[in-house]
């Protein structure tokens, strides 16, 4: 009878230990997604130069009223070349999408956006991460997705795909 | 003996490159003080981007930065319970390298003794069971070890 309890306990552990295994990397067991904090927050202020533009502020009370986007990129981030093409489709949708020039060169910066498109209605120049810091953002691209009354409702750390923007973004622009 | 010698000036210049990579950048602070408390929150602070370094461990760029701004906070006059607020309000617990004893994560403070409580309770009842009565041993028998033991 022990033995059984024994051999069963086994089984048991063995089994937990191959679907925690099996979570590993996804969801709430990805290390490289880290729980935002900023769900159901005021929106920080942005207030930082725009990067064509310096005597330009670019300020997320700006955007009051309106449901937005608010993206991280940089050059030096291959995800961000990758998600380029999607967001300029989106913003030929009417997306509203603010974007954050991150620790960048304003030079390499501007040659990026001339060469790929911009699809930004004002990009934020913040080479010091102080704007990046401010939002809680860890890695690029990251985007955050700004309600009507100036919340966050939304974050996603990783490149913007039409998949994630069916599941997470799309439906907070139907209403 | 020629290669003994070579290992261990590599090794030297190892050290020596390590120490040198400790810090990776300077300030100079107004007070002791501000050192102190700078050196304590690099160590307390994550690295967001290599999760399993402290600012002070690591130079990936947004580090960089992390240290920077506690520098700039320090010299603002904030106090190191400011700072670390300020970044948990941002960044959660996570940033946090020593995590916060909370409800949520007692397990993971109270785990590893717990392990050893029951590892050494089950050690104590195995042993207990072990336990063997002395055997009395009869006159008889003692003879007879004896006169085996004398052949």
């Amino acid at each position: 009878m022990a033995r059984y309890v024994v051999l069963i306990g086994f089984f048991i552990m063995i089994g937990g230990f191959a679907y925690m295994l099996n979570l590993t990397n996804t969801g709430e067991y990805n290390p490289r997604d880290i729980p935002t904090e900023f769900i159901g927050r005021t929106a920080p202020p942005i207030n930082v130069p725009d990067l064509y533009n310096e005597s330009d502020i670019v300020k997320t009370a700006d955007m009051k009223g309106k449901v937005w986007l608010f993206n991280v990129w940089g050059t030096w981030c291959p995800e961000c070349w990758r998600e380029h093409g999607y967001l300029m489709k989106l913003n030929r949708a009417g997306i509203p999408i603010v974007g954050l020039n991150w620790r960048d060169k304003r030079s390499e910066a501007k040659a990026m956006v001339s060469k790929m498109g911009n699809p930004f209605l004002k990009i934020g120049y913040d080479p010091d991460s102080s704007v990046a810091i401010e939002w809680g953002v860890y890695g690029a691209p990251e985007t955050f997705l700004i309600n009507a009354q100036g919340m966050i409702v939304e974050k996603h750390a990783g490149g913007v795909t039409p998949a994630v923007w069916e599941k997470k973004f799309k439906k907070h622009f139907t209403q | 003996m020629k290669n003994l010698k070579a290992l261990i000036l590599i090794l030297c210049a190892l050290f020596v490159f390590s120490q040198a990579q400790a810090r990776f950048e300077t300030h100079d602070f107004a007070t002791p003080k501000m050192e102190e408390d700078y050196n304590v929150l690099v160590q307390e602070l994550r690295c967001l981007v290599c999760q399993n370094q402290n600012l002070a461990d690591s130079n990936a760029e947004l580090a960089q930065d992390m240290r920077l701004l506690v520098f700039k906070m320090l010299n603002e006059g904030k106090s190191k319970d400011e700072i670390v607020d300020f970044m948990v309000v941002r960044y959660g617990d996570f940033v946090m390298y020593r995590p916060p004893v909370k409800t949520t994560t007692f397990l993971l403070w109270t785990g590893p003794l717990l392990f050893f409580v029951v590892a050494a309770l089950l050690v104590f009842l195995h042993l207990r069971k072990q336990k063997v009565e002395p055997q009395v041993v009869n006159e008889q028998q003692q003879k007879k070890a004896h006169s085996l033991l004398d052949d």
